[in-house]
């Protein structure tokens, strides 16, 4: 007989039994031993049917295939450029997966293309399980951000950022006047009017410290409606 | 009746106190009181390991640093590393590694920072209670959580968490012990004097009951971080 030990959108500590019985199965932050499902990390239980997961509240980006990344340009290389996209890992964008032209390497200076201290939006194509990781720019979309500046917040916060279908993200865009621009990798881009940008860097870090509460778009509209009369 | 010089019943520890997120900076932190004794641990990782011959291109490596401050002492130690807490550093990372998921971070390492601010003996214990909770607070996936304290021999009687004053009496064996209440493991055993083989049977049964106790203490601390703050 399988049961669920916890409830939902509860806060469990690694090691702690959520379910008992073959019947639920083990998602992402949790793991299996022998009839038990326990949490991997500190973070709030979510069940889907008789899926269990565990989303943690606190944590480094770990690189995933087919993320899209906001990236910052670290160091250039002979044939590519070292980027950092918050993870504990080296990560590579390739020339021939970021220009269109044609680049001679032994001639060219491929800080022409990107400099240390650019902007990328970047999709991981490759991870390795040495975690090796190659970025890939050959997408829609996928392009160097000019201006602006870099912000973060937790890669696990990043979906109550967003909103469903998008409705945080563009309820901060709107009253603020500001170019927003979201990695998985919890990296935000930002850009528009300083008094704008002050916002969203105040609405973020609202979502970080309140992300696990209900009724936080509320909060965050509120905060901003406050902020947008202040200027 | 009670023969224990701070009038404590021989299976009662002193009262315990242990805070989650006291490190801003740090990626995972905590502070853990037990009596006078006071430690405060800190994580930072994953990340990439410097020098890089020490990566483990299967698996995270922990590093441990141990550090008692000059002033934790009634006569002043000398600051920084020396022998006994190069062992203490040690131990403590052995007494950690089996609770940590390390095959989910390959090439990297996960640095433990613990300081001990005051000290009345069963420093090693809860500097492993502290780093274990930062450890969990940091989102590293955890197999479980460790609870560690000291068990000993005084007068010929089995007692639970000596001070410093217990651990001073003349033929006292002192054992400390980390635990892992979920897996019903011991990480720790060190012993150091000599006792009767049923006493340490007895001790080590005191030993991870008690454990126990301070495991329900260090699960409220992880979980009342999030909740005080969400209300």
């Amino acid at each position: 007989m399988s049961e669920l030990l916890v409830n939902e959108k509860e806060i469990v500590v690694p090691g702690e039994e959520i379910a008992r019985g073959m019947d639920f199965l083990p998602s992402l932050g949790t793991f299996r031993e022998g009839e038990s499902i326990y949490a991997k990390k500190l973070g709030i239980v979510e069940v889907k049917k008789h899926v269990i997961k565990v989303i943690p509240l606190r944590g480094y980006y770990m690189p995933k295939r087919g993320d899209t990344v906001i990236g910052v340009v670290t160091n250039i290389g002979f044939s590519g450029w070292t980027v950092d996209i918050g993870a504990p890992y080296d990560v590579n964008l390739p020339v021939g997966e970021a220009v269109r032209e044609r680049v001679e390497l032994l001639r060219s200076d491929l800080s022409k293309y990107f400099d240390i201290g650019d902007v990328v939006v970047a999709n991981i194509f490759n991870v390795t399980k040495s975690k090796l990781i190659q970025l890939s720019m050959r997408d829609y979309g996928l392009r160097k951000l000019k201006g602006g500046r870099v912000i973060k917040i937790s890669p696990s916060k990043v979906p109550r950022l967003i909103g469903k279908g998008g409705s945080m993200v563009s309820m901060i865009k709107e009253y603020t006047n500001c170019e927003i621009n979201v990695g998985q990798n919890g990296y935000i881009w930002i850009n528009g009017p300083i008094e704008g940008q002050y916002l969203v860097e105040k609405a973020v870090d609202l979502i970080e410290e309140k992300a696990h509460t209900s009724g936080l778009t509320d909060t965050i509209k509120q905060m901003l409606e406050k902020g947008v009369k202040n200027e | 009746m009670s023969e224990r010089p701070d009038g404590r019943k021989f299976d009662e520890m002193r009262p315990i106190e242990a805070k989650v997120g006291v490190i801003e900076q740090a990626d995972g932190s905590a502070m853990f009181k037990i009596g006078k004794t006071i430690a405060i641990a800190g994580v930072y990782g994953p990340k990439q390991v410097h020098p890089k011959h020490l990566e483990d291109p299967e698996k995270a490596i922990l590093r441990c640093y141990y550090d008692m401050y000059s002033f934790s002492v009634p006569e002043r130690e000398r600051p920084g590393p020396d022998r006994r807490s190069i062992e203490l550093s040690m131990v403590i990372k052995n007494a950690l590694l089996p609770a940590v998921f390390v095959k989910e971070y390959p090439k990297s390492q996960i640095e433990i920072f613990v300081s001990i601010i005051q000290a009345d003996a069963g420093t090693r214990c809860a500097a492993i209670s502290a780093a274990s909770m930062a450890l969990a607070d940091a989102g590293i996936a955890m197999k479980d959580i460790v609870s560690s304290v000291a068990v000993g021999h005084v007068n010929n009687k089995v007692v639970v968490d000596l001070n410093k004053e217990e651990e001073d009496v003349e033929g006292t064996t002192d054992i400390p012990l980390a635990y892992m209440p979920r897996m019903k493991k011991i990480t720790l055993l060190q012993l150091d004097g000599k006792m009767p083989k049923d006493k340490l049977r007895e001790a080590i049964a005191l030993g991870t009951k008690s454990c126990e106790k301070i495991y329900e203490v260090q699960k409220k601390a992880l979980k009342d971080r999030y909740n005080t703050s969400g209300e």
